[in-house]
This record gives structure tokens, C-alpha cells and sequence, in this order.
């Protein structure tokens, strides 16, 4: 590896030998999963589908201020989670968390209010696209430095194994993640202490910038760590909600069994680039379109009508969603700019912000 | 009334949380087994229990994170962090997730949790298990900043910080652990941001935290006895919120104003106590501010180097009457 990154024309990385996705398991379209739960994800992908898309058009707008981080490609990890996990289970997520935060049933508007810096945001235009919660919906944020997360995820269920709620929670993360120390630190007291959580490494490949490859020391970074906690190694494909959902649901039920945490790497792509800067060029041409073909979305609506969903409730989902995204959009450029009456608020439980008498 | 000294009092102000709260717990390296590598959680193991008293790896990280999940989701915690030097490699979850998410989420987010940690000289440890890092945390936007000087008011602001909805950092004086002092019978519990006048004056206002407080007694006797000067001494005892009424009435009273600082001089609290005094009370004042800190040097081991560097009563003597003089 060292070698490799010692030498200066591979530091092109879009030069670098294509990393295809694995091909759809037809196995897949045989899983036991109840019809009515994959048209309900086929929706929940075109719900973070067309959002992203168009946070990214609000974006070239110039509504859409600071920075974003898309899961265009990613859909099927969220979605395949959430429809595994019950009301009351705790979501963590990165700062790519919109997919994250709408699959758990947060309200549109108030997540693209959010983007736009509204005060009809879901935090009231205070914490942004990387910061995401939605504590009502289970979503208990997004975390913008990376591996900290991990950590929280785990008191959250500390707090449920205390409790006896029998809540799980689930932390989402990106192949990076695997590299800082916090992820090791949260993955040994959640064993030690047989804690009901799942980690969900979301393997796009890139850290960043960065192949992942190239600054690993095992190639597959989530799976290949396990061992050291005495976890399985379970590797997914990330582009598949089916395939993520019966795996979500082993571990989630796993954990809430009291059968102590899980770590799953979804091996899945970006679409596009790390955030809105990012056009992603260092990926080379060929992987892309290995990648686009693969896409999480068509694969599953070709699943769907080889399993007898007809082809006009499929587009009927697909109106429905686009309608949504339409109101979303409204509801948020119809948002207010925060005023000074929210700047100040908030930073104590007492709703205030004084630090002296 | 009972005398407890200031170790005997972390763990007593603990229990006296954890009888009144079932659902508060404890975290931290080595407190539960061993009872605190300083013993200030003699007994609470015995008392609460494997699942309230949990023993940790050595993950500064994992420490505070589960204690920012539990809190999050209605478990009160007390986190320790064995030396409050460690801060550092757990600083991510102290100053970017604890202190500002409830904020980020518009107040979605309680975080009821006390981070406890062995601040501060004297122990000859040498720079990384010897600082004086409650300035650290004073500057960071979310966070409540305790330092009692007493075991009264180990007990009293022990219960002020587990009782506070938001993130406190309470930091246990390594060299006050021996300091024995009266417990109030009964439950006893003190208010954040309220500091304490311990000694009146009228020539001078001393403005101290911590180990510098009983120092600053000290010292305050002998300006009287070998110098009269009437000097009165304040014990901040809490950082965020800050008294800031008590030092202006003060200083108004006495015109002049030293802080005693074991922070190293840049951006030590007494800095942002003199900018508060010199925005406020100017008119007040009859010379200048005096800040005395440790000078701004990592902190050495050997016993001579370390008694030069951090404020002692012959230093506070010698700097407030050439002052007044």
C-alpha cells in the first residue's frame, strides 16, 4: 500500500483500476420479506432519491448555503435500516445523514427548511445540513466529526439496557470512520458491555478524497476490523434494500435480543462527489458507470415487477413522492430567515444563553 | 455535622445524588473496583452497585460519548475523567457534541451529565497529569465549569451540578484531597454561579479558585498581620455561570482587584475576570489589575520547580503589597 501511495502517478486516482460492484444476487427476489414492506422502501428510496436531487438544485439555485453531503447512490442502506427498526430505536448518523433522518419519518419541509437556513427548519436553522435530528423520530443527530457518534450511539443503548426499553440503536458511518480511534473505542465497550446496538459502516469507497484502499490496512475496513472484537465479519451489499434490510433485521433483533452489538459493512458508491465542492473526479470513468448500473433505485424497480407489483402503482409512488418533494420545497422558501430572536436562545436548558449575573 | 475530608466528600456527595436519583449512574477507568485511583469512590460500588458504578477501558472517548447517549436519552450520568489533562483526547465530545448540541437541535437535546475530573498541581506529575485546565472549558459556549475549594462545597455543588439540566465539568483539586472540613448535616445541596465571600475587606479584592483559595487566605492573614492591608477574598467556586455581582460589588468597595490563577497566564479566567472589571467598574478602580498565574510554561516535576511555578502565599504576599504599596 505504502509503495503504492509512494508512487506519484498513481496518486491520480481516477487512473487506478476500476472497483465494481459485486452483481445482484438473484437470490434476493426470494427473500422472505412481505411485499407490502419493499413497495414501502421502494418509496422510502425515492423519497431520499428525489430530496437529494433536489437539495442539489436548490443548491445550484443558491438556496442552499455552507456545505451538504448527498447520498445520491446510498439510498438503499438508510432505507433497509429504517424499515428494520422499531419507532422508539435510536438513530446516529454522520454529516451525510438527510437520507438517514428522512427514513426515519422526519417531515420534508422542515428538512430542506433546514438546508435553506429557515427557521421552519427541523432546528430551527441552528444546525444545518450536517446536523440533522430529529429526536421524535428517533433520529438522535448527525454528527459532523466523524467516530464521536459511535461513542454516543453506544450510551444511548447503555441507557436502553438500563432501562429495559429494549430500544437499539443504530450508528451509520462512512469506510473513513474505520481509522479513527473513537470507532475502536466504541466498538470494544459495546462489546465488553453487550450493549443493543448495530454499526453500519457505509463502504463508498472513498474516504473523502481518497480511495479507501490506499490508506487501510485491510480492504475491507469495517469487516476486517470485527474479528478484533470477537464480532462476525458481515458484509453487505449496500446498493440492495433488501439484501441491507434482512440484515438489519438479524442484527437489530439480535441486539434487542440482548445478544450484544453487531458491525455490518453495506459495500454501496456515492453518485457524486464527498460534498457540493466535490465533483468527484478522482474516480475512475469505468467504475462510475459499473456503479450507475448497480443503482439501488431501477435495480429495485425491476425487482418489484418481476414480483408482480404492477407498473403503474410504481410510477403512482413515484408522482406521489415528486408531489411531496414539490410541497417540501415550498414549504421551505416560504420559511422565514432566522431573526435575532433565535440567535441567543437554546444554549442552556433554560432556554437561554447568559453566562453571568 | 460531620467532618469529612475533600476525597471523603466526592464519594459522600455522590451517594447523597444517587439515593435521592435511582436512575443516576457512574462511569469512569478504575472508580467502581478500586474506588478512584485518588479514592474519591470509596464505597459506591458496595453501595449502588456493578450496574450505577461501571469501570471503563481506558477510552477517554467511549467514556464521555456513553455518557452523552445516556444523558440524551433520560439517564442522568456522572462521567469521570481520571485527570483532567485527559480532556484532551476526549475534547471532540467535550467541546463539539456536549457542549453544542443542544443548541445545534434548538433544544431537542438535554444533556443532564457532570463530567468529574482531578484538576491541577502539586503532586509533582509533571506537565501532563498536573494542569490547571478550567479555563479550557470556561471558553467553550455549553459548558457549566465547576472548582470547590472545600468539602462542603464538594458535596454542595456535587449536587448543584447532577441536579443542573445542563453539562457540568467539576473539577476536584488533586491537592485539596487530604483537606478535611464540617459536612452540613441533612442534604446539602449549593447554587451554580454563586460565589463566596471568605474573608471582607476593604483595601483590596482577591479573586481565587480551588487550591489558590485556601492560598489566598493565607495570604490575605499575613497582608493584615505583617502589612494591614484589609484584604477581602472571594472563592469563585463556579467559572460558567459566573458571579460576576459579587466581584463588581467588591471591587467597588475595595477599588483594587488580583486574581490568583494556577492556569497558565494566557487566557487564564482571571483575563476575562479583568476585562469584565475594566469594561464595568474603571471608575472604580484605583490602579491596575493584577493577574497572578503560573507563569505561561508547561508545568515542570521537580518539587522546587513546581512549588516556583504555581502561585503560592508568599508569592500573593509579595505581588499585593508591592502592589499596594
Amino acid at each position: 500500500m505504502s509503495s503504492e501511495l509512494a508512487e506519484p502517478g498513481l496518486l491520480d486516482y481516477a487512473q487506478r483500476a476500476p472497483r465494481r460492484p459485486a452483481p445482484l444476487d438473484p437470490a434476493v427476489d426470494q427473500l422472505e420479506i412481505p411485499l407490502e414492506t419493499r413497495v414501502s422502501m421502494y418509496e422510502t428510496q425515492h423519497v431520499l432519491r428525489q430530496m437529494e436531487k433536489r437539495a442539489h438544485d436548490l443548491f445550484l439555485q443558491n438556496l442552499v448555503k455552507g456545505t451538504s453531503h448527498l447520498s445520491l447512490g446510498m439510498e438503499a442502506v438508510a432505507t433497509g435500516f429504517a424499515a428494520a427498526m422499531r419507532p422508539d430505536d435510536y438513530t446516529f448518523a454522520t454529516y451525510r445523514g438527510h437520507a438517514h433522518t428522512m427514513a426515519r419519518g422526519a417531515p420534508l419541509g422542515p428538512v430542506l427548511a433546514e438546508l435553506l437556513g429557515r427557521s421552519n427548519g427541523l432546528l430551527a436553522g441552528k444546525g444545518g445540513s450536517m446536523h440533522l435530528t430529529s429526536v421524535e423520530h428517533g433520529m438522535m443527530g448527525s454528527y459532523a466529526i466523524i467516530g464521536a457518534h459511535l461513542c454516543i450511539a453506544n450510551g444511548a443503548a447503555w441507557s436502553a439496557q438500563m432501562r429495559q426499553s429494549g430500544q437499539v440503536a443504530v450508528a451509520f458511518f462512512g469506510d473513513g470512520t474505520t481509522n479513527i480511534g473513537a470507532f475502536h473505542e466504541a466498538l470494544n465497550l459495546a462489546v465488553v458491555w453487550d450493549l443493543p446496538v448495530v454499526f453500519v459502516c457505509e463502504n463508498n469507497l472513498y474516504m473523502e478524497y481518497t480511495p479507501i484502499d490506499l490508506v487501510t490496512a485491510v480492504p475491507n475496513p469495517a469487516a476486517d476490523r470485527a474479528a478484533a472484537y470477537g464480532l462476525e465479519r458481515i458484509i453487505v451489499d449496500g446498493n440492495d434494500a433488501d439484501a441491507v434490510h434482512v440484515e438489519a433485521k438479524r442484527t437489530v433483533e439480535r441486539a434487542r435480543a440482548g445478544e450484544g452489538p453487531s458491525l455490518v459493512e453495506a459495500l454501496t458508491y456515492r453518485h457524486g462527489g464527498h460534498s457540493r465542492a466535490d465533483p468527484g473526479k478522482y474516480r475512475p470513468a469505468d467504475e462510475i458507470e459499473a456503479w450507475m448500473e448497480r443503482d439501488p433505485i431501477p435495480t429495485y424497480h425491476q425487482r418489484l415487477l418481476r414480483l408482480g407489483v404492477e407498473e403503474g402503482r410504481l410510477a403512482s409512488i413515484q408522482q406521489d413522492v415528486a408531489r411531496r418533494v414539490d410541497e417540501a420545497t415550498e414549504f421551505a422558501k416560504a420559511g422565514e430567515v432566522p431573526g435575532g430572536d433565535l440567535l441567543l436562545t437554546d444554549v442552556w436548558a433554560d432556554g437561554g444563553w447568559s453566562w453571568r449575573n | 455535622m460531620a467532618e469529612l475530608s475533600y476525597r471523603e466528600a466526592v464519594a459522600y456527595g455522590i451517594a447523597q445524588e444517587m439515593r435521592r436519583d435511582p436512575s443516576l449512574v457512574m462511569l469512569g477507568e478504575d472508580i467502581a473496583g478500586a474506588g478512584g485511583v485518588f479514592k474519591t469512590t470509596v464505597g459506591l460500588l458496595d453501595e449502588f452497585g456493578p450496574l450505577r458504578v461501571r469501570d471503563t477501558p481506558i477510552s477517554e472517548q467511549a467514556i464521555l460519548g456513553a455518557a452523552m447517549g445516556a444523558a440524551m436519552t433520560g439517564v442522568p450520568v456522572i462521567a469521570e475523567i481520571m485527570f483532567s489533562d485527559f480532556l484532551a483526547v476526549c475534547w471532540d465530545i467535550v467541546a463539539n457534541e456536549i457542549a453544542k448540541t443542544r443548541y445545534m437541535t434548538a433544544g431537542q437535546v438535554s444533556l443532564p451529565l457532570v463530567i468529574r475530573t482531578a484538576n491541577g498541581g502539586g503532586s509533582r506529575f509533571g506537565a501532563q497529569h498536573s494542569q490547571s485546565v478550567e479555563n479550557w472549558c470556561m471558553m467553550i459556549p455549553g459548558l457549566k465549569v465547576v472548582a470547590p475549594s472545600t468539602p462542603a462545597d464538594v458535596v454542595g455543588l456535587m449536587a448543584a451540578a447532577v441536579r443542573d439540566p445542563d453539562p457540568v465539568v467539576m473539577f476536584e483539586h488533586k491537592s485539596l484531597m487530604a483537606n478535611k472540613g464540617e459536612i452540613p448535616e441533612g442534604e446539602h445541596v449549593e447554587e451554580l454561579g454563586t460565589a463566596r465571600v471568605l474573608r471582607e475587606g476593604s483595601d483590596c479584592t482577591i479573586v481565587a479558585l480551588a487550591l489558590m483559595v485556601p492560598r489566598a487566605m493565607t495570604a490575605a492573614e499575613r497582608l493584615a498581620d505583617e502589612h494591614g492591608i484589609s484584604a477581602e477574598v472571594i472563592d469563585l467556586r463556579t467559572l460558567v455561570p459566573l458571579d460576576t455581582k459579587a466581584i463588581l460589588e467588591s471591587v467597588s468597595k475595595t477599588s483594587r482587584l488580583f486574581t490568583v490563577e494556577e492556569n497558565p497566564q494566557l487566557c487564564g479566567w482571571g483575563a476575562e475576570i479583568a476585562s469584565l472589571v475594566a469594561n464595568e467598574a474603571f471608575w472604580d478602580l484605583d490602579g491596575p489589575v493584577v493577574r497572578i498565574t503560573t507563569p505561561h510554561i508547561p508545568l515542570p516535576a521537580a518539587e522546587s520547580l513546581e512549588d516556583m511555578a504555581i502561585p503560592s502565599a508568599d508569592r500573593i504576599v509579595s505581588e499585593v503589597s508591592a502592589a499596594l504599596d
